[in-house]
């Protein structure tokens, strides 16, 4: 038994094993242009349109850093909490392949530009926190299309040179859960930094998988196995579960683990062997002699720390300090810079309690529905906050504010005129709703003399009817309190 | 003028400039040297039609204000030049016309000079005499049976024959300055930084330097003026004030500091090259020149050091000439089975040996022990010198150990053809400039040449020294023209 409910383990016959997982993220730097080159890197565009010169490594190019990149790539180590080193190098990592221009790929190996720093996940059972081992940008290489002719490789340089952050953590990870909220919240720092747009699909972040497994309590690591290039976190958390069983399976057999790296095969949903370590490249990694080591001054990582924005971690904080929200709340508003950035915009304006039931309630809902961002709601922040002071001030009620809201997401109209146009004001004139109250009383009789006899379950169907006749506009809390009287 | 082809690169600019010769008139006359030159295989690409169009057009608006106006030149073909095809000497690139034009040949044309095609030079620049050429060995105008020296040998051959007034090599480990010494002519290798390697093909990014080669010191002085720029495109380019060499050239040399390194009289040197050197350090006392003993103790570990950090980084380097962008591609079965057949016979065998050698000293488990090491070896042979440079403000060797050897002599010999870079080597892994200039002759009358070795960034100081002893040697070239039927 487990002390922890939320902990992750395989149990085999008598036998519990923890399954170790570490991460090798591949991030896209949110960048005009490429790491070395001047070519631009918009996502989809025709094959081989945004390739230069040095992108194509022809004779005597040569490579010049983009001193973006290495701004993007210290502002994200800033957002891990992370070490900056002021030298890093850029070395040569040596392979053949059709895609890879230069028969190397620039990365940087026993110095990069970020050293160690650390992500909290916010876990159901509490805080965790990950080690994060290095950041190190690199190239990322072209792409090879197999499938277009039965006898050729196509090759599309587009993406050759297009500046990556490796982020590579510690062996930290427990669990596919784990590996969810990590991916989730190193996504989130990097959208809140704009250092990476965190786009799954046009893989801008892609992963390596490390997974070893251990007997529960045993300190020291298994042989672990690398899963390569797995591009979503369902993918991942598949490519997880598989794995550490296959594992398990193999040492309950009695056999060993081959350190090896794997592919993950989507269709089959299992883990297959690419490569064993006799395999291994050797990359013969040595410094670039075309660039020079990476300097930067103190004074170029002050001035980017004042660049930094709010982080998630601490936004939530303030949110649950200032906005007394829990830590729930705090959590969903903050997963992502645009909807903290509306919630934000709402509040200027009207009540923080509504706004956040209505943000997480109705209007996630709604984009949902349609498919959409919160960039993208028909609701505008300002608009929002109009809909909530209307039910603040009670000009409307409630429900009637649902059914504006609806109205809302169909263009993004002023509440207020809504409410004008089609006559959805709240009733809150005393004398009015006295004579509607009178009339319902009239109209029931019978169940009058029944409440009034002690079947004070009634009271509930007068306020209906109340707020049938009325069309739903009558003040509630009005019509209870005269109902009371009345009766 | 009859002789045109006779002057130097400043007497034709003078000439132009005063209106006694016109552009067209040079070009025509180095272009007529040229085809009757063919025998000696200085050129791989010759580009002599465009050349006299270019001569046409720059006599019908004449610019005498630039610094090489209507100067028809040919360029190593390591250059990258647009839309004339681009070599470094290869089959894997015989296809190759670059769409670009190196920072340094751009510079040449900015200043006026035309462009009258590509000089031969070993493979990718990896030689000693030529002889790896895809395209054949070149001759030195010496004498038939010579190499011209390498790996600018086309360059060094066109020089002395006359072919082009001035041109530009590459200097890895001795490229310029071995065969200037072998043909007689000056060639100046600049401190690493001070010439942008864009667009020349690369060997050995962290040695590699382009610099003039020439007739005399002062022409020398006035391209390495024109060719030494900071370029943006160069990570390794440095940004230092540039002088301008030929005006601030002198003569006057009275209390400069000449060292002399005990370490370079290596074992086995000829008799003639010890007696040359010893003459050089009379001519430069002659000019006032105090002489002072030093040492570099690292000596002995340059040439071991140079061979392994040049092939790890040009197997590196060339791993882009795989057969799938550009330039000479073999067919195969599958990827790998192109690429074994285009690399293999697309590259010459000494490519192919110094890429072996690259790669093995780069493997994992010898990288310790090879290119980790010769980098901190490297780091030593730089700290003799800035030691020796706190005593002394040159240093005075000789450029080679021999005279130029016959063709064929050492093909099979890599090592001994290796040993001819024994006093340039040192020079390159320390980042220094370093010019030979042509001092006597042996007793076959074969060309020597002396080296000057300067300070980083002090080019002007050594062009002076060279300019001063230019002028005590007094040498005069033995060329009879003896392949112009």
């Amino acid at each position: 038994m487990s002390k922890n409910k939320s902990e992750y383990l395989i149990n085999r016959h008598d036998n519990q094993y923890e399954v170790v997982i570490g991460l090798e993220v591949h991030a896209q730097v949110t960048s005009e242009s490429k790491l070395f080159s001047t070519s631009a890197t918009k996502f989809g565009a025709e094959p081989n349109t945004q390739v230069s010169l040095v992108d194509a490594a022809f004779p005597g190019m040569l490579p010049v850093i983009n001193e973006y990149c290495v701004k993007q790539a210290i502002k994200t180590g800033i957002g891990l909490k992370a070490k900056i080193n002021k030298r890093s190098v850029f070395d040569r990592k040596n392979y053949f392949y059709a895609d890879l221009p230069q028969g190397y790929q620039i990365s940087q190996f026993k110095d990069p530009i970020v050293g160690e720093g650390k992500v909290i996940l916010d876990m159901p059972d509490g805080q965790k926190e990950v080690g994060i081992e290095r950041l190190h940008l690199e190239q990322d290489a072209g792409k090879s299309i197999h499938d277009l002719d039965p006898g050729n490789t196509f090759v599309d340089l587009n993406r050759s040179g297009v500046a990556l952050m490796e982020i590579v953590s510690k062996p930290d990870l427990r669990s596919p859960d784990e590996v969810n909220a990590y991916i989730k919240k190193l996504r989130s720092i990097m959208r809140y930094l704009g250092t990476c747009d965190g786009n799954m699909q046009e893989g801008s972040l892609r992963a390596d998988v490390n997974v070893s497994v251990r007997k529960k309590g045993s300190k020291e690591f298994g042989t672990r196995c690398e899963i390569k290039n797995v591009n979503s976190i369902k993918f991942m958390q598949m490519a997880i579960e598989y794995e550490a069983n296959r594992q398990v399976d193999l040492i309950e057999d009695g056999q060993t683990i081959d350190q090896e790296t794997r592919l993950f095969d989507t269709k089959k949903n299992e883990t297959r062997s690419m490569r064993s370590k006799e395999d291994a490249h050797d990359y013969r990694y040595f410094p670039d002699p075309d660039l020079l080591p990476l300097e930067v001054s103190d004074d170029f990582i002050e001035n980017l720390k004042l660049e930094i924005p709010e982080l998630p971690d601490e936004k939530k904080k303030r949110f649950i300090e200032k906005f007394k929200l829990s830590a729930y709340e705090a959590n969903i508003l903050v997963s992502d810079i645009e909807t903290s950035n509306y919630f934000e915009n709402v509040i200027k304006k009207s009540d923080v309690k509504l706004a956040t039931n209505w943000i997480i309630g109705e209007l996630f809902a709604a984009l949902n529905e349609k498919n959409i961002e919160i960039t993208e709601s028909p609701i505008s922040p300002g608009n929002l906050s109009k809909l909530i002071n209307l039910i603040k001030d009670g000009t409307i009620s409630g429900k009637i504010a649902k059914t504006v809201f609806e109205q809302m997401m169909e263009g993004d109209k002023d509440p207020q005129k809504i409410v004008e146009e089609k006559g959805l004001k709240q009733e809150s004139d005393p004398k009015a709703l006295e004579a509607l109250i009178d009339k319902v009383i009239d109209d029931n009789r019978d169940k009058a003399t029944e409440y009034k006899s002690g079947k004070v379950k009634l009271f509930g169907f007068f306020v209906g009817q109340v707020m049938k006749v009325s069309g739903g506009k009558a003040n509630p809390q009005l019509v209870n309190e005269i109902l009371k009287k009345k009766l | 003028m009859s002789d045109i082809t006779k002057q130097s690169l400043s007497e034709l600019v003078e000439n132009i400039k005063g209106k006694k010769l016109s552009s067209s008139e040079v070009t025509k006359a180095f272009v007529e040297r040229s085809e009757k030159s063919k025998e000696l295989n200085s050129y791989i690409t010759e580009d002599y039609t465009n050349a006299l169009n270019k001569a046409k057009k720059f006599d019908e608006k004449p610019n005498l204000d630039l610094k090489l106006p209507g100067i028809p030149m040919a360029v190593k073909d390591l250059f990258c030049t647009r839309d004339l095809r681009t070599t470094a000497g290869s089959k894997i690139l015989n296809n190759f016309v670059p769409t670009y034009e190196s920072t340094v040949t751009q510079n040449i044309w900015n200043e006026g000079a035309i462009l009258m095609g590509k000089l031969n030079c070993d493979e990718f620049a990896m030689g000693s005499s030529n002889e790896t050429s895809f395209f054949g060995n070149v001759q030195n105008p010496i004498d038939k049976n010579l190499v011209p020296g390498g790996s600018s040998g086309g360059s060094s051959s066109a020089v002395a024959a006359q072919l082009t007034p001035i041109t530009i090599g590459t200097d890895t480990g001795g490229s310029i300055r071995q065969p200037a010494s072998f043909t007689g002519i000056v060639g100046l290798k600049p401190t690493y930084g001070s010439c942008s390697r864009y667009g020349i093909v690369a060997f050995a990014s962290s040695l590699d330097q382009a610099g003039p080669m020439a007739q005399n010191v002062k022409d020398c002085a006035l391209l390495q003026e024109v060719i030494s720029t900071y370029d943006e495109k160069d990570s390794t380019s440095i940004d230092f004030k540039r002088n301008e060499y030929s005006k601030e050239l002198t003569k006057d040399i009275k209390g400069k500091k000449i060292g002399i390194p005990k370490e370079y009289r290596v074992d086995g040197m000829p008799k003639e090259i010890e007696d040359l050197w010893k003459k050089g350090i009379e001519y430069a006392k002659d000019c006032g020149a105090e002489i002072i003993d030093i040492s570099l103790p690292h000596t002995n570990y340059a040439l071991p050091t140079y061979y392994i950090v040049a092939p790890a980084e040009a197997s590196s380097n060339l791993a882009r000439y795989d057969g799938v962008k550009y330039g000479f591609r073999a067919e195969g079965e599958n990827l790998i089975d192109m690429y074994e057949k285009t690399r293999s016979e697309g590259f010459g065998a000494e490519v192919q040996r110094r890429i072996m050698i690259g790669t093995y000293v780069l493997s994992s488990g010898y990288y310790d022990a090879y290119y980790l090491k010769a980098q901190k070896v490297r780091k030593l042979i730089k700290n003799d010198f800035d030691d020796a440079y706190k005593k002394v403000d040159a240093i005075l060797t000789p450029s080679t150990p021999s005279s130029a050897f016959k063709i064929g002599e050492k093909t099979n010999d890599p090592v001994s053809m290796y040993l001819n870079d024994i006093f340039t080597v040192p020079v390159n892994l320390a980042g220094l400039p370093g010019i030979s200039i042509p001092a006597g002759h042996d007793a076959k009358g074969y060309p020597l040449g002396l080296q000057i070795i300067g300070k980083a960034f002090d080019e002007q100081n050594i062009l002076n020294i060279a300019y001063a002893m230019e002028e005590k040697i007094n040498f005069k070239n033995n060329i009879t023209d003896w392949w112009i039927k």
